[in-house]
């Protein structure tokens, strides 16, 4: 038995344990408790709806085709989000596509591949770490590795492959294209896809993959067909709340250099782009009411692509259950 | 054929010299500035214009600051530069390692207007040494009595927009001077609408920020005239003021920075005319003060004829000083 399982308690000693007084002083504090917990939550819930109230009564007004459709304007009426919506769209599709596959294997090794020894543990430890860095860092990080490549290749003369036009351009440094975009959200949102997915991968019963393993299967196979489904849920829901997170950072994009007006939507990997945090941020900067209602409405449009994000990765780990059952 | 190669540059030459003004609608290509966030409503209107003028041009504007941007400019990461100040020594002697040279094209000024409650009677204007009494570390005023004795007895709140910002830096330098330092009991607020808020909500409140956001916001609060060093006359800022410079030393000439290798490109050219030519009426729509056209006119032939480097920095690299009308003649 593990230390952590001897300190619970089983229901009888609790019961030992309590003063003896009276059963009544024991079900008042039981009833104070689910008090408390529903105060609790029901502030949270509060807050929120308070907040969602204001943007929207400010927001609502502005929101309508013609917002998803017009580039930004200096003049409110014009203003839209074309570009930084789809700017958002874009860097969070690479992020999720490169970063749930990186954490996820990263995590596998960890737990079910790696020895323990005094590097892995270091390792994890350092992981854990990362995850609580604020994004500016990982900004410099994104800046220096992905945009600028440390200078290896001078940017004035990129080494591009293909058509510049089409949609398979891709040239070394990045510069401050949607693919160093989305590699900086990984860099990001990475440690927490780790942890999260350690722990979903911990959650998994020993005896699964015991009983695997004793019908023969290489450790490769009771990970891919035992461990992992079961995990699945968990890992997922961890990447959701990752994702959710990448789609709300405007500081490493503003380090990564980002530009806030601009007038084209991405079409390949290194096109220029701008994301709605960012443009939130400047036009609740503003000093004209209008921009103040764009700000709004920017926040609804935020709220909506990141609710879109999430459903469809529910719908996706509904999928994999459905499959694994 | 040596010959007939000259004849067709000379040629190209004359074309371009007869046809300054050309048809922006054929223009291609990709123009990148970056910088200062303070002329950043500037950039935006200027390439919001030009990106109906010329649609077949792509313009991005950043907000990294002068510094950030200044940053980018000398890695030849971008093709033009915004800022809020003139170019340093040390950004430009980067700018040199990297045999980046750079035209200096002055765009608008901005007005740093000192505001109070609307409900505050007693101070009518302000001199240097009084608003030094209020915002220096030293001296920081607590009461009005403290700055005038027939001002009341109440205490001081002093809002200031965020000490990172172009504004404060701008704020520092004219009432610190290098070596002194600003009060630390402010509430400090990123954003100046907060700062706007506050002071409208305090009759014993006193800011300040950029001439953009007083504004817009002229009935919520009041602007302070101050005292000018030179002629002793008390000026309030408006357009007229900050234009003539009688509005000093509270006023400051922005700029953008262009790189002289992205000239060779027509796309960034055309958006460096257009920007001088047609700054002067976009930049009051945005909330800044349009130039003398004296000073337009010298940034447009240093721009045509390409002339590098920065007014502001003597032949040995020092800094100068004073009016921009005066360092522009």
């Amino acid at each position: 038995m593990s230390p952590a399982a001897a300190q619970v308690r089983s229901p009888a000693e609790i019961v030992d344990a309590a003063p003896r007084s009276s059963a009544a002083l024991r079900a008042a504090a039981d009833r104070a408790f689910l008090v408390a917990c529903l105060a609790f939550t029901g502030l949270a819930v509060c807050i929120l709806a308070v907040l969602l109230i204001t943007v929207w009564r400010q927001g609502h007004e502005r929101l309508g085709w013609d917002f998803l459709q017009n580039f930004t304007s200096r003049k409110p009426d014009a203003a839209g989000v074309k570009a930084p919506l789809w700017g958002s769209v874009w860097v969070c599709a690479i992020c999720a596509l490169t970063a749930i596959p990186v954490g996820v294997g990263t995590a596998l090794y960890l737990e079910e591949f790696a020895r323990k020894s005094r590097l892995t543990s270091f390792i994890k430890l350092n992981i854990a770490n990362l995850a609580g860095v604020p994004s500016i860092v990982y900004g410099i990080l994104g800046l220096t590795a992905f945009a600028r490549m440390f200078g290896a290749v001078d940017a004035d003369q990129p080494i591009s492959i293909g058509n510049p036009e089409g949609p398979f351009f891709i040239q070394f440094p990045f510069g401050n294209g949607v693919l160093a975009g989305g590699l900086t959200l990984m860099l990001v949102v990475l440690p927490i896809v780790i942890v999260s997915s350690q722990e979903a991968l911990r959650s998994v019963p020993r005896s699964l993959r015991g009983g695997a393993l004793a019908l023969g299967a290489t450790q490769w196979q009771s990970t891919w067909n035992v461990t992992l489904p079961s995990a699945l849920p968990m890992v997922m829901t961890g990447s959701i709340l990752a994702i959710s997170r990448a789609i709300g950072e405007a500081a490493p994009m503003l380090v990564l250099g980002v530009p806030l007006f601009i007038r084209s939507v991405p079409t390949n990997l290194t096109s220029d782009f701008t994301v709605l945090p960012f443009q939130i941020y400047y036009w609740a900067n503003r000093p004209q009411a209008g921009f103040s209602e764009l700000a709004a409405a920017a926040i609804l449009v935020l709220l909506a692509v990141l609710l879109t994000f999430n459903a469809v990765a529910v719908v996706i780990r509904q999928r994999l259950q459905r499959n694994a059952g | 054929m040596k010959m007939q190669a000259l004849l067709v540059s000379a040629g190209a030459l004359l074309a371009l010299a007869l046809a300054p003004a050309q048809d922006t609608k054929a223009l291609k290509g990709t123009v990148k500035l970056d910088g200062s966030s303070t002329v950043f409503p500037i950039a935006e209107a200027v390439a919001e214009e030009f990106s109906k003028a010329a649609p077949g041009v792509e313009v991005t504007v950043g907000i990294s600051g002068t510094g950030g941007g200044f940053k980018r400019f000398g890695a030849g990461e971008i093709d033009m530069s915004s800022a809020s100040r003139a170019i340093k020594k040390s950004e430009a002697d980067a700018c040199k390692a990297k045999r980046i040279e750079f035209i200096e094209l002055p765009v608008a000024f901005d007005g740093l207007t000192i505001v109070v409650n609307t409900g505050n009677t007693w101070v009518k204007e302000l001199t240097i040494e009084q608003v030094k009494a209020i915002f220096l570390a030293g001296t920081a005023a607590k009461t009005w009595k403290d700055v005038d004795p027939s001002w009341p007895a109440d205490p001081i709140r002093v809002f200031s927009p965020g000490t990172d910002s172009g504004t404060f830096d701008y704020f520092k330098e004219v009432v610190a001077g290098k070596e002194g330092k600003i009060r630390a009991d402010m509430s400090v607020g990123e954003d100046d609408n907060v700062l706007v808020r506050g002071v409208e909500g305090d009759r014993n409140a006193i800011g300040f920020f950029g001439y953009a956001y007083y504004a817009e916001n002229k009935s919520r609060l009041r602007a302070v005239p101050v005292v000018n060093p030179a002629t002793r006359k008390a000026v309030g800022p408006t357009p007229e003021s900050i234009e003539d410079g009688s509005y000093a030393p509270f006023s400051r000439p922005l700029f953008i920075y262009v790189n002289r290798a992205s000239l060779d490109k027509p796309a960034a050219a055309a958006f460096a005319r257009y920007a001088l030519d047609h700054a002067s009426e976009l930049v009051g729509e945005v909330g800044y003060v349009k130039l003398p056209a004296a000073i337009i006119d010298r940034a447009k032939a240093n721009l045509a004829a390409r002339r590098t480097g920065s007014q502001f920095l003597d032949a040995d690299g020092k800094d100068r000083h004073g009016p921009l009308a005066e360092i522009y003649k």
